[in-house]
Order: C-alpha cells, then sequence, then structure tokens
C-alpha cells in the first residue's frame, strides 16, 4: 500500500557525480540555489540550463529515472508558469479573450520562473539521485563541524538522520503491515467516507507508536551495549575523501556564476 | 464458503522500475472445513498467497474466488467488507495490532466495524477470551499490560470474535516458547475440528503441516511446486530435500533408519508414535509391514 | 575445563515495579572456551540473566564479576568491551545504514583507528561469511543475515565472551540453523566463551553445559544428556525433549531395549543396528 515512493531516491551508477565527496556536492547545491537568482535574461537562463542539463548527463542516471522524480513536482511547475502568465501585467497586450488578458511581460515572468523552479528541483535531486542519504549525513557532519564549538550537537543531530534513514523502511514495512491487519479487521483506509477514514488513522497510528517505542527502547539498549556513549572519543569509519574532480566542479560553477554577472541584463 | 485462487500472478510496485514478480500462475482450492498448509522458504510466495485469500491482494493477472464473490485482476473492486468478515486473518506477530484501551474494546473492534451490535460483540469477546485460554478478568485490562504471549492470545481472540467461516494464520506461533507454541496450535486445531472452520496455515514448521493439515501446498519461487496429503507430500522426501526444505523430524529419523538397515518400512510415518510401532514391529517380526 | 571467565556469586535482582524476584540467589560460573545455554520458558528470569552480565542492570544483591573486574557503574565500560551481546529482534539492534557500517559502529564507538577499521569489519564478516554484503541495506536482509551481522560486530571487537540473547527465537528455521551453524564454528575454531539464552532445545542441545532456569531460580544444571533424561519433568517446566530423545523413550516403552536415551539421530540409529540388525 505504500510502495510507489520513488521520488528523490538514490539511483547506484558509476559516474563523476556518484564518485565525488558529499560536501563538494553539498557545496555546490547551495551556491547553485543563490545563483540561479542571478539569471534575469535568455542569455543567462540559457547558460543555467546548459550547466544544468550537463550535470544531468554526467550523472549517468537513465532519464526516465530523472522525469519519473520530477513528475509529481511538475505540476508545480506549470502552476508557477500560469500564475505569473495570468497575473503579470506589463509590457504589450499579446492576447486577449474576453477577460483574460495576456502580457508579453507575463509571458516572460512566467517562463523564467518555472524554468528557474524545474532547474531547482532538478539540480537538488540530482544530489539525491546520486549521492546516498548515508553520505549527504556524513558530508552535513564534516560541514557543520565548527559548529561544535559553539556547543551545537552536529554529532547527535548526524547520528540521528542516519538512524531515522535506516528504519525509514522498517517503518514503511510496519506501517504497511498493521494497515493489513487493521484491514482484514474490516478498517477501510482506501475508500468510504472522509469521516470514516480519518477515524481508520487511530487504530494505525497507536500501534506504530507503541512499536516504534519500543524499537527505541531496544536500540538503545543495543548501542549501548555496543559501547556507545556519544560522540566524544568516537573516530569516523566513513572518510570522506576531497579529489581534483571535487575542486574542479566547484570551479567550474564559480566560471558559470562569473559568466552570468557578465550577461545579466 | 470454498476459496479459490486461478491461475493468479501479483507483481509488487507494478508498472514501477520497481516492479517485482511475486507469485505467477498459483491455482489452489480452499474447501469449506478444510486444514489447509502452506509451506515454502521466505521469499517463496506464501505470504502473497495468503493476503489474496481475503482481497488485501488483488491479483495482477487471474481471479479469485471467496464464497460466490469474484475478485478478478484489472477491475476495480469495492464492498470488500464482507469478504473480509468471511476470511479472518492472524498475521505474524498479531500483537502489534493491538491498539484499544482495554482489551474488551479491542477484541470487539473487528466484530463492530462488520456492523455486530455493541452487545452482541461484548458477548462474542467474553467467548473469545475463554477459547484463547484466557480469563473474563483480563477483558478490562489494558492490552498493553500484558505479558507478550497473553497480548498474542488477545489478538487472536479478536479475529476469532469476527466468527470468520474461515481462518488463515501466517506463523501463528513465532518467538513463542514450546509449551505456548503447542497450546496455540491446539487451539486452532481445536476450532477446526468442533467448528469446522477452514484454516489455512503458514508455516516453516514440516512438524505443525504433517500433524495438523489435511492437505499441504509447497510454495517454491513463486509457484505451487507440489499439492498433496501430508502422506503423499514426505513419501518422497527428496522433492523436499532437493528444494532446500525440511521434512519433519519423524519422516528425517526414518530415513535415517531405512539406509541403516538397507529396509523400507512400507509407508511413510508422521507421527513419533506410528514410526515407534512400525520400528518395534520390524526388529521383532524382521520384515517390515 | 578452562578457568571460570564468569562468576556469579548470589545474584538477585527485583524490577521496580515488581514484587518477586525476576532472579533469586543465582550462582554459577561459565568457564572459558565453553558453550553454556541457559534455557527457561518465557518469564523464567532468563533475559534479565542475560541483562545483568552487560551491566545494562545492576544486581539488587549479590556481586557479578567478568574476567576478573567485578562489574560496578566504574568498570561496566570495560566489561562492555569483553561481552558481545546478541539480541532478539534482529532489527532493533542493526544501527548502521549498510551491513559495513553496522559492523563498524563498535569500533567508531570504542575509538578504533580508520585505518585499522576497515580491517577488522572486513575480517569480522568474513569470519560469519558475509563479506560479499559490505553495502548491503539491512532491510534486503534475511534476519538469518542480519543476526550474523550482529555476530560480526561483536566479533569485531574482540570480545572474550558471546552472549545470545534468545537470538533465533525470531528467525525461520534456515537463518536458525545458519546462525547455530556461525557460533558452533566460533566455539569450536577460535574457542570463543558462548552463553546463550534460548527455548530452542535444538540449540541448547549443541551446548556444552545446560542451566535450566525455572521462576527466577537455577533448576537444574548438566550436560546436554544429563538435563535431556529429565524428559517429562521438561515439559513441565515448558519446555521440550529433542526428538531424538522422545523417540529413545518411546522406543523403550514399547520394550525395545536401549542402553540410554540419546540426544542425535545418528546415535540412536547407531545403536538400533549394532544391538538389532542380527536378530
Amino acid at each position: 500500500m505504500m510502495e510507489k515512493m520513488i521520488f528523490g531516491r538514490y539511483v547506484p551508477a558509476e559516474s563523476i557525480l556518484h564518485r565525488m565527496d558529499p560536501r563538494s556536492k553539498l557545496i555546490i547545491v547551495f551556491l547553485f540555489v543563490c545563483v540561479v537568482f542571478l539569471a534575469n535574461n535568455l542569455w543567462t537562463y540559457a547558460i543555467l540550463t546548459i550547466y544544468t542539463f550537463l550535470m544531468a548527463g554526467l550523472s549517468k542516471i537513465p532519464p526516465r529515472f530523472l522525469i519519473g522524480g520530477l513528475k509529481p513536482v511538475l505540476w508545480l511547475v506549470l502552476f508557477t508558469f500560469f500564475l505569473h502568465l495570468f497575473l503579470t501585467k506589463e509590457g504589450e497586450l499579446i492576447f486577449e479573450l474576453g477577460w483574460l488578458k495576456i502580457y508579453e511581460g507575463g509571458l516572460r515572468q512566467g517562463i523564467f520562473i518555472s524554468m528557474r523552479f524545474f532547474l531547482l528541483i532538478l539540480v537538488t535531486s540530482l544530489l539525491t539521485l546520486t549521492t546516498t542519504p548515508i553520505e549527504i549525513t556524513d558530508g552535513l557532519e564534516h560541514l557543520m563541524g565548527p559548529l561544535k564549538r559553539l556547543k551545537f550537537p552536529v554529532h547527535e543531530l548526524a547520528l540521528m538522520m542516519s538512524i531515522s534513514l535506516r528504519f525509514i523502511p522498517t517503518l514503511m514495512q510496519e506501517t504497511d503491515k498493521i494497515m493489513k491487519a487493521q484491514t482484514a479487521r474490516g478498517v477501510e483506509y482506501t475508500s468510504g467516507p472522509v469521516k470514516d477514514r480519518l477515524k481508520a488513522i487511530v487504530p494505525l497510528l497507536i500501534p506504530l507508536f507503541i512499536s516504534s517505542f519500543k524499537r527505541a527502547e531496544e536500540l538503545a539498549v543495543a548501542m549501548e551495549a555496543r559501547g556507545y556513549r556519544g560522540g566524544e572519543g568516537r573516530t569516523k569509519y566513513r572518510q570522506l575523501h576531497w579529489a581534483a574532480a571535487d575542486t574542479l566542479m566547484i570551479l567550474l560553477l564559480a566560471a558559470v556564476t562569473v559568466l552570468l554577472i557578465l550577461f545579466r541584463g | 464458503m470454498d476459496i479459490s485462487l486461478k491461475n493468479v500472478e501479483y507483481r509488487y510496485q507494478n508498472n514501477t522500475p520497481f516492479e517485482r514478480l511475486a507469485i505467477s500462475d498459483v491455482s489452489i482450492n480452499i474447501e469449506s472445513g478444510q486444514y489447509l498448509a502452506i509451506i515454502g522458504h521466505t521469499g517463496s510466495g506464501k505470504s502473497t498467497v495468503l493476503q489474496h485469500l481475503n482481497a488485501l491482494l488483488k491479483p495482477t493477472k487471474g481471479t479469485v474466488w471467496i464464497g460466490n464473490r469474484e475478485i478478478r485482476a484489472g477491475r476495480k473492486e469495492k464492498n470488500l467488507k464482507e469478504v473480509r468478515q468471511k476470511v479472518g486473518i492472524v498475521f505474524q506477530f498479531p500483537e502489534h495490532q493491538l491498539f484499544e484501551e482495554t482489551v474488551e474494546k479491542d477484541i470487539c473492534f473487528g466484530p463492530q466495524n462488520f456492523g455486530v451490535s455493541e452487545e452482541e460483540a461484548k458477548r462474542r469477546a467474553k467467548e473469545a477470551i475463554k477459547q484463547v485460554g484466557l480469563h473474563e478478568e483480563i477483558l478490562s485490562k489494558s492490552p498493553f499490560d500484558l505479558s507478550g504471549g497473553q497480548m498474542r492470545r488477545v489478538a487472536i481472540a479478536g479475529v476469532l470474535a469476527m466468527e470468520p467461516e474461515c481462518i488463515v494464520l501466517d506463523e501463528p506461533t513465532a518467538g513463542l516458547d514450546p509449551r505456548g507454541r503447542k497450546e496455540i496450535m491446539d487451539l486452532f486445531y481445536r476450532l477446526h475440528r468442533e467448528n469446522h472452520v477452514a484454516t489455512v496455515l503458514v508455516t516453516h514448521s514440516m512438524e505443525d503441516a504433517a500433524r495438523y493439515a489435511d492437505e499441504i501446498v509447497i510454495m517454491h519461487k513463486g509457484r505451487v511446486q507440489k499439492k498433496g496429503t501430508p502422506y503423499e507430500i514426505f513419501s518422497v522426501p527428496e522433492d523436499l530435500l532437493e528444494l532446500g526444505l525440511d521434512v519433519p523430524e519423524v519422516v528425517r529419523f526414518q530415513l535415517k533408519l531405512e539406509k541403516a538397515f538397507n529396509v523400507k518400512f512400507g509407508k511413510i510415518c508422521l507421527t513419533a508414535e506410528e514410526l515407534t510401532d512400525a520400528v518395534a514391529d520390524y526388529l521383532r517380526g524382521g520384515t517390515p509391514k | 575445563m578452562g578457568k571460570p571467565l564468569v562468576v556469579l556469586d548470589n545474584v538477585s535482582y527485583q524490577y521496580d515495579s515488581q514484587e518477586d524476584f525476576a532472579l533469586k540467589n543465582v550462582s554459577m560460573k561459565v568457564y572459558e572456551g565453553e558453550w553454556l545455554a541457559i534455557v527457561g520458558h518465557n518469564g523464567s528470569g532468563k533475559s534479565t540473566l542475560a541483562k545483568l552480565l552487560n551491566g545494562l542492570q545492576f544486581p539488587t544483591e549479590g556481586s557479578i564479576s567478568i574476567n576478573g573486574i567485578t562489574l560496578s557503574e566504574d568498570t561496566v565500560w570495560d566489561v562492555r568491551r569483553q561481552v558481545g551481546m546478541v539480541f532478539q529482534n534482529p532489527d532493533n539492534q542493526f544501527v548502521g545504514t549498510t551491513v559495513q557500517d553496522d559492523v563498524a559502529f563498535g569500533l567508531e564507538n570504542n575509538g578504533v583507528p580508520a585505518k585499522v577499521m576497515g580491517e577488522r569489519v572486513v575480517d569480522a564478516l568474513s569470519r560469519v561469511n558475509m563479506e560479499s554484503f559490505l553495502d548491503q541495506e539491512p532491510h534486503h536482509l534475511s534476519g538469518g543475515q542480519k543476526q550474523r551481522v550482529a555476530i560480526a560486530g561483536v566479533l569485531a571487537l574482540r570480545p572474550s565472551i558471546i552472549i545470545l540473547d534468545e537470538a533465533t527465537s525470531m528467525l525461520d528455521p534456515r537463518g536458525r540453523e545458519e546462525v547455530i551453524e556461525t557460533i558452533m564454528k566460533l566455539q569450536q575454531e577460535e574457542s570463543i566463551t558462548v552463553i546463550s539464552i534460548t527455548h530452542d532445545l535444538e540449540e541448547a542441545a549443541r551446548a556444552n553445559r545446560i542451566l535450566v532456569l525455572n521462576k527466577g531460580e537455577i533448576y537444574r544444571e548438566g550436560t546436554p544428556e544429563e538435563i535431556f533424561q529429565m524428559d517429562e519433568e521438561l515439559v513441565r517446566l515448558g519446555l521440550d525433549i529433542p526428538f531424538p530423545v522422545k523417540m529413545s523413550k518411546q522406543l523403550s516403552e514399547k520394550g525395545v531395549v536401549l542402553s540410554k536415551y540419546y540426544l542425535t539421530e545418528e546415535e540412536l540409529v547407531a545403536e538400533l543396528w549394532t544391538s538389532h540388525s542380527k536378530m
């Protein structure tokens, strides 16, 4: 019943993007999110689009995965497009049908903003498609390392994240199992009036909570038995390796940024 | 009420990149009042078959008949409640489905979902709690204050109170100690004998399959590998061993004996008692019956 | 027998919320290199005992010493390094997102340098035959495989004792067999001391020594042969009798003369063959 989620899943492949250090990928995505807002005309959007498609190509992810992953958000992109198309009243009037008036400025805004949206989603999903969640966690833990001095619980947060990631599939299986058990006892999850379906959540949530608490308790005991006592004195199994490719990729984005500044109107 | 699967296929995550074939071309017939055991390795498709028995899963190909209700691939099915009331499923670790404040409310939950009045549900709860060997006093307790074994029994009582015509058991004794295991298995067997409830047992235990079932289905890699009475199934133990499945201890021991003495006892014994007699006779007379 | 590794002296334990003692005056020794099975029905106190041995709980009365160290709040972390534990639920002890991360977890906790870790992870996994699953995620593993990873996680820390707390009770027959085989190999070839807490008699039958717990007290102690002569008494304690013993007994009752109740099918077949085939 909960098996159709494919958005943002990691897809293994042999590519330069897969091999990159998660830190550099995170930095690039962060920078890209800022840089996108520099674009404001045809040229600059063209540069960004070429850059994004280049990255998508480098990832060696089959296009159907990329498209499949983007589908659920495509509606949002379209919605943004029409919102700007109908609501922006700038420039020449280029189309009129009764009360519906479309201006040149609206069309341009609509295309640019939805394009921006689309590129942002594509780049961020490239990150999750080419980086395992645990690598992202490791990358974040390293990047946020300096915050430890400010007593920010970086290690604890990273551990929490990795344990949640580890248990997502387990919890999904559990949810599925309890839903089926209650369905067999006459609960309707997929049809019937909304009121009944809302009521049906209780027999699902309570067992889930109870089993999660039990899991958490047992997990804590198991962790303690295996010598876990906080971040201090702990070593890290996964070592991150910053390679020449990582530096190059960051430089590439820097070059794109320079171009954007030069060509922006 | 009969249940039958006709050429059923099921694919998980059908039409996605993660599609996986779980069972194909499965045909099984469960007659009313029968005790059927389904055996096979983890991943052989047993659990998928089980979920078709009350339309928790709908086939991606083929047809399932539950009584006079037909569930066919590719068709929207509505009002499955009626079907679900007739076929009760006891899932593996059923205690995980408990959620109400009191044991009584939890047992009444199923029946009331199927439109049984509160009074009637309470009457059934009282009866069911006795059937599973617990005291009536427990009805007013919170299910979460009980021991693991008691919780399991309460969950089972919740399914019994639905008064299904067919009861499906998925490894109902997993994790219990030997005494608990025997009590639970005997409980279902009694129900089967006395109330003629059709029973489907999905299990890893060849001993249970041999002892209780009158028909056995062996699943392997999503297909029905073999069907037959326990005698038919276990008298060709080679077939099971080839699939990496066990045979009951009794059968295994008989095979070892037959090999050592270089004789055949003539038939396969399914209980220790039978085998003891066969061995004693053989040792006394020197010739197998 | 080797030197005593674990010594329990008059240990009792009482849970806060309960009147009865979960364990009462338990005294026992576990010797280096042996496999001790602790059996009892659910609620006999055997899991409490497991938790005490690893300092997850402390005795209400009495003392426990492990490898010469008396267990207390101060020594608990030293003791945990000596005592590895495998729990019942394969899912709820798998911390890492992949097999290798999980095995490394204990090493990370103990500050083992990253360079050494890789080697020890692979070594531990190969001892349980899981070295080809390094990058596998837990939800793609069977229960038996997860338990073997848990054993590897324990082995990587090079403990002197492994405790299995009903580690096979949630597994299918194949998984159970995998885990028992692994433990047998480790105990026999690497002389690791094993304490297995179980109600599975097939598992207990493979141990060197069995301790029967009932209502928090030691009911009987002996070799598997001695314990299984108890017969109906075991059934009364909520346990079972292994099949060969059951068979031996029924045969004797039918007048087939046997010198004793056998623990393995092979031995029983052998006796039947030697004493009766020439009739």
